[in-house]
């Protein structure tokens, strides 16, 4: 008999996002919490946890990268260096 | 095979980049990691027993608190890497009943037995040590989720080696029984701990395509030699003898020159005639088989809270609950 697999997400510290840490094998939300807190943080690695089941999760599929993610390449004027800044300008 | 997948796949690994779960990637290099990362999955977990034989006895109340938490990353060590290796499309109790029933193996050097204390300070010392050495390299893994989680087993190894220094350190400034104490455990785990680097270069079997493919980045020569030149200084600092009556410093090459393990003796122990192979399966098989009722009962109970949550939600709004928890956990 198996558990569902849930993917495990630590707030390092205040100010910071939750990070992918790992996963894990538990009954339910409240144990997968549980387990989560003994597995990533026995050294005060964090300061919140998120368990999120792993088949919740909907990925982008590395096959298509290319076309994927295409948009953000070619639109470069959404780069703060894509704008000449005339000399004397300052703090813009 | 699609020739576009497997160039892209090579140039990640030329680019020294890391493999994630979802990339494409060649059988026998999934193959390879599967066996490889539930092997030392495995050996984390089997190699619990030999110390947690000492946990009840350990001398002072501190000695046992940390031989605890010890313990308890090893058990953190073994599920990081159950869990790497399920990216790959394997299952954690596939990987378990493979142990259980022999199919897969784990380090040669937990089938030894733990005959006293100093045998804690030993393990910690050396087979800890060289665990550190083997592991370092991993960090660098080509495939992402193998080495991120070598990345946190790493971390907290170094404590484990320190722990296992301390007792030693401990027992070479007692009394005369002490020192012999922790003379014994060094001469029994000595070579054994250098079996742990595995077969010499020229008759190691997966080392040169694991290269290529940067699931390995040293030789298993090289490594062991990398230890023993790390290990010889501390020995000294902790006054005990290495029992290797050919060691000495070469320096020409600046390492040390040691007597090799005896290999027989290797193959002998992981084809399983060790000292205690059978006791550490037996022991495993039993807690699998005794755990059983807590695994049926935890899911059926998150069964149950699923139900009457669901036909609340479907009901009249009664007040707020708390989230479920189970009584003998909370
Ligand atoms: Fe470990
Ligand atoms: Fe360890």
């Amino acid at each position: 008999m198996s558990w569902p697999l849930w993917e495990v997400f630590v707030r390092p510290g205040r100010g910071l996002a939750h990070t992918h840490v790992g996963s894990l094998h538990a009954p339910d939300a409240e144990m997968a919490l549980r387990h989560a807190r003994d597995l990533y943080t026995r050294r005060g690695e964090g300061v919140s946890i998120w368990v999120v089941p792993a088949a919740a999760i909907t990925a982008s599929s590395p096959d298509e990268k290319d076309p994927f993610f295409a948009p953000a390449a070619d639109k470069i004027y959404r780069h703060p260096t894509f704008y000449p800044v005339p000399e004397g300008v300052e703090q813009l | 095979m699609d020739s576009a997948e497997q160039e892209a796949f090579e140039a990640t690994i030329a680019a020294d980049s890391t493999i994630e779960p979802r990339d494409w990637m060649p059988e026998e290099y999934r193959r390879t990691l599967i066996r490889q990362i539930a092997q030392h999955a495995h050996s984390e977990i089997i190699g619990m027993q030999p110390e947690g034989n000492w946990i009840g006895r350990a001398p002072t109340l501190a000695r046992k608190a940390i031989l605890l938490a010890k313990v308890q990353d090893e058990a953190g060590h073994g599920l990081y890497l159950y869990a790497a290796a399920e990216t790959l499309g394997v299952s954690r109790d596939d990987l378990e009943r493979r142990l259980l029933d022999g199919r897969q193996k784990y380090s040669s050097i937990f089938n030894y037995p733990t005959l006293t204390w100093a045998d804690v300070g030993a393990i910690g010392w050396l087979v800890d040590g060289a665990a550190i050495v083997n592991q370092v390299p991993l960090c660098r893994c080509s495939y992402g989720p193998y080495a991120r989680a070598m990345i946190r087993i790493c971390k907290e190894e170094s404590f484990h080696q320190r722990q296992g220094f301390d007792i030693l350190y401990t027992l070479t400034r007692g009394t005369d029984e002490q020192r012999a104490m922790a003379q014994d455990a060094v001469d029994r785990w000595w070579y054994p701990s250098l079996a742990m680097f595995g077969p010499p270069d020229a008759i190691s079997t997966h080392t040169e395509r694991s290269m290529a493919w940067r699931i390995k980045r040293f030789s298993n020569d090289h490594l062991r030699q990398k230890f023993v030149d790390m290990i010889v200084p501390q020995a000294e600092v902790l006054g005990v003898r290495l029992p290797d009556p050919a060691l000495r410093f070469n320096a020409k090459t600046g390492h040390w020159e040691f007597t090799p393990p005896d290999y027989d003796e290797l193959f002998a122990v992981i084809s399983g005639r060790g000292p205690a192979n059978r006791q550490r399966l037996t022991h495993r098989r039993t807690a699998y088989e005794e755990g059983a009722w807590v695994r049926e009962a935890a899911v059926a109970y998150a069964a149950k809270a699923a139900a009457r949550a669901a036909s609340q939600s479907s009901g009249t709004a009664g007040p707020p609950r708390a989230p479920a928890v189970p009584d003998e956990v909370a």
